[in-house]
């Protein structure tokens, strides 16, 4: 019976082994299938985007240092900080030299990454965050500079170009290698193991329990909001829900720092709940500049009016205040957000 | 939560009663608990025994019970700056088989979820081949396609361990990872229809989100194996696995497995672009660090019992589960270990064994109430055997972020608790 069972069993396998082996791959033809259309040149060059170290991908264009900083204080220090040494857990631009082979590597622009094309190419595809891709080509020479400047790599009266690029070459561009694990690791890793009183003694030399950085798994939070939900009164009549709609499609381009409606928190941003009609600078933990706070101290009250003249110009609204954001250039969109902050934000 | 609590406790104490048959089990006999009187949920006509439910049109969509709500992906939410750039995970102890169901296979974004109509969605192939071609999602339904179980793990699954024990529950440890069916047209078919040049030797997928994602992919790898995936476990891809395509790179770290893919460009070098070498690249102890680390090591975890799912019924027959995988084949065989490391038995296998996907094994054993220090050890087709992390870090050092796969240990104490702990 036995044997009947372990030739069952091998035969089985063998089916198995079958099944697997008969599966073929999807088929190619000759010449292709003839499904698609030619990428017209218009289409390669709105997409085709990346450079390569080489300086391959590269536009003709420039930019010096100076104004870099400009562009880089407006639109990066509020998450990377004024000289790209970070804000909370956001990514470090700058320093860390002769930190990698330390117990707490400090890995930036300058002290790890290879090439200034990946600068250049991470910059223009994926910043500033939240709004990609709406950097000129001469602004991200820019701000490539100015941080090729804050990693002490140039000089302040430093302009790059697409001809200069070559000129310059980052520290650690020889301090990577390719993958060795299948020389260095597999051989070792690959032996027999052993099985039994394989130590003389086995202890616990670290507890997780002790660190204690494990999430809870309690929704204390969400508990919280839904009372404050159920407690709310009833809204008074708000503005023109279609205002509202199209207010919350401009809101994206502020989502990336500020949280609104239920369960908001702040984040790079302030949560703007119940902004509309109270005074400046009042959101509870959050840190504000003392422009924003000076403003707040002064009498100044978040109306339609100051509202719609801080967006369109935060800098020049409200001087030295940390806003990273350029300002909303169209009229409607700015009405449009404060209805839709007015709406989403009503406490 | 406090249902799932009160499910748990009142299981406890209907369960006080096999402490008779534990106490049995040294005599070799076998006897089952008794009851000291009739259980109300039998003798009592329960209210889903007695009214009618849901019609069948209620839930046109439908979701687990509701008593399995604590069943979720989960962030860690020190680890980032901001949940738009960041990742959750796959609750593992939770999970049976070998598939993720979609709605609980881990995220990882870089700029938040992008929300895409697949009918403006493209596809365009440019770089070195005879004809840049620019592809509708009807065209790729028009390809033959494959179907392919692949497990994909974030090269930073357990990086946060490379110091020692950080994390109390296999969730957070070992969570970066989804293993699903997926359908989708080769690669390779598309860069035929292009017309790949000799030149050719890499090349670069794009991502149509807001961090316009890229990885170089050598060219034998996506000529080989790689897949433009479709569908995962049936359905479309979910929205947060890039709907409506994603490339899928069987076995090499979960960073290549570009979702939102609007674009593949073919060159003759690697663009060494943000996410392979400021990111994804391994720092060693002397201050070098190892590029293009693609290829998944073998590795394994004990799912159950685990810091999040400890063993509540006291001493007796004890089932202990896990998963492993390995980005260079099949898992022919794990060794589960009861005393961290000194003593190992050869677990059983359960469920399909596919190449470059999750298994399942199992270890079934009498436990007598006394502490454990459970680990698991995975052995691949290639005859990789997972390391101890102490073995790592003398080969990598504590800084290298990605790729640690080395064994976990749970303890166990008496009470069945289980915590996250390194031995030596």
């Amino acid at each position: 019976m036995k044997k009947i069972a372990i030739a069952a069993g091998a035969l089985l396998a063998t089916t198995c082994v079958h099944a697997i082996a008969q599966e073929m791959p999807a088929p190619s033809r000759e010449g292709g299938y003839g499904l698609g259309r030619a990428a017209l040149p218009e289409e390669i060059a709105a997409w085709d985007i990346d450079i390569r170290p080489d300086g391959q991908g590269l536009p003709v264009g420039s930019g010096d240092v100076w104004t870099g900083e400009e562009l880089y204080v407006t639109l990066c220090s509020s998450c990377h900080g004024d000289f790209g040494e970070a804000v909370g857990r956001w990514p470090m631009l700058s320093g860390g030299f002769g930190t990698l082979d330390a117990e707490d590597p400090v890995k930036t622009v300058g002290s790890y990454w290879p090439y200034i094309s990946t600068v250049w190419d991470y910059v223009h595809r994926a910043m500033p965050y939240g709004a990609a891709q709406t950097l000129t080509d001469d602004e991200v020479y820019a701000i490539t500079a100015y941080l090729l400047y804050l990693n002490n790599v140039v000089d302040d009266d430093f302009e790059l170009s697409n001809e200069t690029f070559a000129e310059v070459a980052l520290t650690n561009e020889g301090g990577f290698f390719m993958d060795d694990r299948d020389d260095v690791e597999i051989p070792e890793f690959s032996q027999e193991p052993c099985m039994s009183d394989c130590a003389e003694n086995i202890e616990i030399t670290m507890r997780a329990a002790v660190l204690d950085v494990t999430p809870e798994t309690e929704e204390e939070t969400v508990e919280q909001a839904a009372v404050t939900e159920e407690d709310a009164p009833e809204a008074p009549a708000g503005p023109d829900p279609a205002l509202v709609a199209a207010g919350e499609t401009v809101f994206r381009a502020c989502a990336a720092c500020h949280e609104i409606g239920e369960g908001a928190r702040n984040r790079v941003g302030p949560h703007l709940n119940g902004i509309h009609g109270n005074a400046v600078a009042v959101v509870e933990g959050f840190r504000y500049s003392p422009a924003l706070r000076e403003a707040g101290e002064s009498g100044m009250v978040w109306d339609d009016e100051t509202l719609a003249a801080y967006l369109a110009d935060p800098r020049g609204f409200i001087r030295g205040n940390r806003m990273a954001f350029q300002g909303l250039r169209s009229d409607e969109d700015i009405v449009a957000v404060i209805a839709y902050m007015q709406s989403a934000g009503a406490e | 939560m406090s249902e799932d609590r009160e499910f748990s406790s009142s299981r406890r104490r209907f369960l006080g009663g096999a402490a008779v048959a534990t106490g049995a089990l040294a005599t070799g006999k076998l006897v089952h608990a008794q009851a000291a009187s009739p259980d109300p949920l039998i003798t009592e006509l329960q209210p889903w025994q007695q009214y009618l439910g849901d019609g069948v049109d209620a839930r046109p969509y439908g979701m687990p019970s509701q008593y399995e709500a604590h069943v979720v992906r989960r962030n860690v939410e020190w680890l980032t700056a901001d949940t738009v750039s960041s990742v959750n995970f796959t609750p593992l102890h939770e999970m049976e088989g070998i598939i993720t169901p979609n709605g609980l296979a881990f995220e990882r974004h870089h700029s938040g979820i992008a929300e895409i109509d697949p009918g403006l969605h493209r596809l365009m192939i440019n770089g070195l081949v005879d004809k840049p071609l620019v592809f509708t999602m009807e065209d790729l339904m028009r390809f033959p396609r494959e179907n392919r179980t692949y497990f994909l793990e974030c090269a930073a699954n357990t990086g946060m361990e490379w110091r020692g024990a950080q994390l109390n529950g296999c969730q957070f440890t070992h969570g970066m990872i989804h293993n699903v069916v997926y359908t989708g047209v080769p690669l390779r078919l598309l860069l035929e229809e292009a017309g790949v040049k000799t030149s050719a030797a890499w090349v670069l997928p794009e991502g149509a989100d807001a961090s316009a994602m890229t990885r170089s992919i050598p060219l034998d790898k996506a000529l080989d194996d790689c897949l433009v995936a479709t569908h995962m476990n049936g359905e479309r891809l979910r929205p947060e696995q890039g709907y409506p395509i994603r490339l899928v790179v069987p076995g090499w770290e979960g960073n290549m497995w570009v979702k939102w893919l609007r674009r593949i460009e073919v060159g003759d070098q690697p663009w060494h672009h943000r996410e392979e070498t400021s990111k994804y690249t391994d720092l060693l102890e002397d201050g070098n660090a190892r590029r293009f680390t693609w290829v998944m090591d073998a590795k394994s975890v004990i799912t159950n019992p685990s810091p999040q799912a400890p063993i509540t019924h006291g001493p007796g027959p004890t089932v202990i589960t896990g998963v492993a995988w390995s980005g260079r084949g099949t898992i022919p065989r794990v060794d589960v270990s009861l005393d961290g490391g000194m003593n190992w038995h050869v677990a059983r296998m359960s469920g399909p064994s596919l190449d470059k996907s999750m298994h399942r094994f199992y270890y079934e054993f009498d436990w007598d109430g006394a502490p454990l220090l459970l680990q698991s050890r995975a052995h691949d087709s290639t005859g990789y055997v997972q390391p101890t992390k102490e073995m790592l870090r003398q080969l990598r050092g504590e800084n290298s972020i990605y790729h640690n796969n080395g064994i976990q240990t749970w303890a166990i104490d008496e009470t069945g608790r289980a915590e996250n702990v390194e031995v030596g």
